[in-house]
């Protein structure tokens, strides 16, 4: 049987694209000429056996490490040499696999830090932000539609694993991104968790694109408008959900016998 | 679009937090902030009653402590607040010490104290003295900060020390100013409308300063440069991933600290008429340490608990033993084993600021 192998697709106006994206450590090469575009709207997910370069991958899209050789371009602009911090001022929001938070902080004071993030401002010096209407309205705002209104005050450390994952999300909403990089959102979720996140995220589907690594087939084939497959570090197939649920070489090398 | 909306369900393993809600959200502990109110009362009426008892000496004695304390204010908000553990602050110490003694000593021989590229007379006036102790210490800073943070941890701890030990070795070696003898200032600085001379005068300069410089600290730790400073200390990443660079903030952070921790340089350098070279030794940037350890971590008010038990300890058990260190060394080990908030947190509770 043949499979329309398809690595590198012409797409409209991708608002996130990676081209040719390589990195080795040592013999051992991570991600192997990866290319891989995000379109406005769409939920793009990327799955792959443990082992397949999908955090290596994340990292570099967000700016933890940097690629051998290849490009990733964000909005139109190139972001291969910027900093984390350089990238998410342009407009990339993501979720960490291990939620990352200030955890001494409040759930809001975290949220307020992302609207900080955004509005660009950290050298401050005099205002208090605990009156700063600039800060609190649009983060009691993001809390709010990720249900976490009446959570506000406690400290992040203090959340249930659930809660940290949604507060993640928040922050990352909160950002106002161009694109939402998921790190394996649904990791340690339960099964009611991992339902509740997928309607929130699905919800979210037009208010910025996604693109999601995930490890729960369920929620990936409930959310995803495209997925591609990763295996030793390359692209192996990309395609609508149905594709992929047909290709006999995904099956192979990744779904197994649950396809 | 879809409102989201409804909360996600633990997981079941996942749980409660066993974690209380420190305090919540952005208000303070009012235990901490009665406490912090009682030692600035009692650090006020301590001089005052000796005084008023007949002893001055414990005036200066009251000085000493505000002028530590002021000095762990400084390293506080690098070390407690931000999260960078500098061995170091001797050098801004006695960086600024050494600009009041040499502005001084220019004032009193009448001669510039630079001659080129421009002509920079001494002064024998606090207030210029002071601007010029932290002006010179916050450029010392952003040198040894721009160096000391491209590192962290135990690598970061030994650059700060190695910066002041080679600033510590340059004065040794500087005869200009005294070499390993330092410099005596001859006429102790003026303030407008006060005799530094007078004890109590002097003190009151001193805790003037420090009040200062703790509401300075509170302000700060309060805007959004103060959030963006703890963040940094947390979770870096976390600072990133929202568009902040931490190391822009924590270097503000660091010229901060080192500028305030200079401007109690001066001070001393004034208490005491004199400044050496063991301003700017490591056992300086020990002692800086132990204040803010021995009081608290990110404690407001830490430092000046702790600056008061040492020099308490350092006068009630130096006056029977020269091995007053081994007591003390007792106490700071116990602190750092079961009270991690140290004396401010023993007395306000575990939480931290939020």
């Amino acid at each position: 049987m043949t499979e329309p192998v398809l690595p590198n697709p012409v797409l409209p106006n991708p608002v996130l694209e990676v081209r040719g994206l390589t990195k080795s450590f040592g013999a051992l090469k991570a991600t192997d000429e990866v290319s891989l575009a995000l379109i406005p709207g769409e939920i793009h997910a990327l799955i792959g056996p443990n082992g397949a370069g999908k955090s290596t991958l994340v990292a570099q899209i967000a700016g933890q490490l940097t690629q051998d050789t290849g490009e990733i371009w964000l909005g139109g602009r190139e972001i291969s040499g910027l900093s984390v911090a350089g990238r998410a001022r342009l407009g990339l929001g993501r979720t960490f696999q291990v939620s990352s938070l200030a955890l001494e902080f409040s759930a809001l004071r975290n949220v307020m830090l992302a609207v900080q993030g955004r509005l660009g401002s950290s050298f401050g010096f005099v205002a208090p932000v605990r009156r700063d209407a600039r800060l609190l309205d649009p983060a009691r705002a993001v809390l709010d539609r990720f249900g976490l209104a009446e959570r506000a005050e406690v400290t992040a450390a203090a959340l249930s694993h659930g809660e940290r994952r949604q507060l993640e999300l928040a922050m990352a909403f909160a950002l106002e991104p161009k694109v939402l990089l998921l790190d394996e959102p649904m990791a340690g979720m339960g099964a009611g968790g991992t339902r509740a996140l997928t309607k929130v995220l699905g919800a979210m589907r037009d208010t910025v694109p996604m693109l999601l690594i995930e490890h729960d087939m369920d929620a990936v084939f409930a959310l995803a408008d495209r997925i591609s497959v990763l295996a030793e570090g390359r692209v192996i197939f990309s395609g609508p959900p149905d594709a992929v649920r047909a290709s006999a070489i995904v099956r192979e090398v990744y779904l197994g016998g649950e396809g | 679009m879809a409102e989201p909306g409804n909360a996600i369900p633990d997981s079941p393993r996942s749980g409660g937090s066993p974690l209380p809600p420190l305090g919540g959200g952005l208000g303070r502990g009012s235990v901490e902030s009665w406490l912090n109110a009682a030692l600035a009362v009692l650090l006020l009426a301590a001089p005052l009653a000796a005084i008023g008892l007949g002893e001055p000496y414990y005036a200066n004695l009251a000085s000493r402590v505000a002028i530590l304390a002021l000095a762990g204010v400084g390293l506080n908000l690098a070390l407690g607040y931000g999260g960078m553990i500098s061995f170091g602050h001797a050098a801004f110490f006695g960086i600024g010490g050494y600009v009041a003694g040499i502005l001084a000593q220019g004032a009193f021989n009448a001669a510039p104290v630079i001659s080129w590229p421009v002509e920079v007379m001494g002064s024998d006036s606090m207030v210029p003295i002071w601007l010029a102790a932290m002006a010179v210490s916050g450029v010392a800073a952003v040198a040894i900060g721009a160096i000391s943070l491209r590192t962290s941890g135990v690598y970061f701890i030994m650059i700060t020390l190695a910066f002041a030990q080679m600033i510590y070795y340059f004065a040794i070696s500087w005869p200009a100013y005294g070499g390993e003898d330092g410099l005596s200032i001859t006429v102790r600085n003026g303030f407008p409308g006060l005799d530094t001379y007078d004890p109590l005068s002097f003190f009151l300069i001193c805790y003037g300063v420090l009040m200062l410089a703790l509401a300075l600290s509170w302000r700060i730790m309060g805007t959004r440069f103060g959030a963006a400073l703890m963040c940094a200390r947390m979770n870096p990443e976390r600072l990133a991933t929202v568009g902040i660079e931490p190391t822009p903030v924590k270097l503000a952070a660091f010229v901060i600290s080192a500028m305030i921790t200079g401007l109690a340089g001066a001070l001393f350098a004034d208490l005491n008429g004199f400044v050496s070279p063991s301003m700017l030794s490591w056992h300086t940037s020990g002692q800086i340490m132990i204040f803010v350890i021995l009081g608290g971590v990110g404690r407001l008010f830490g430092p000046v608990a702790g600056a008061a038990l040492y020099v308490l300890m350092e006068h009630v058990l130096g006056g029977l033993t020269v091995h007053w260190q081994l007591p003390l060394g007792l106490i700071l080990l116990g602190v750092v084993l079961f009270a991690r908030g140290g004396l401010v947190g023993m007395v306000a509770g575990g939480a931290r600021h939020d």
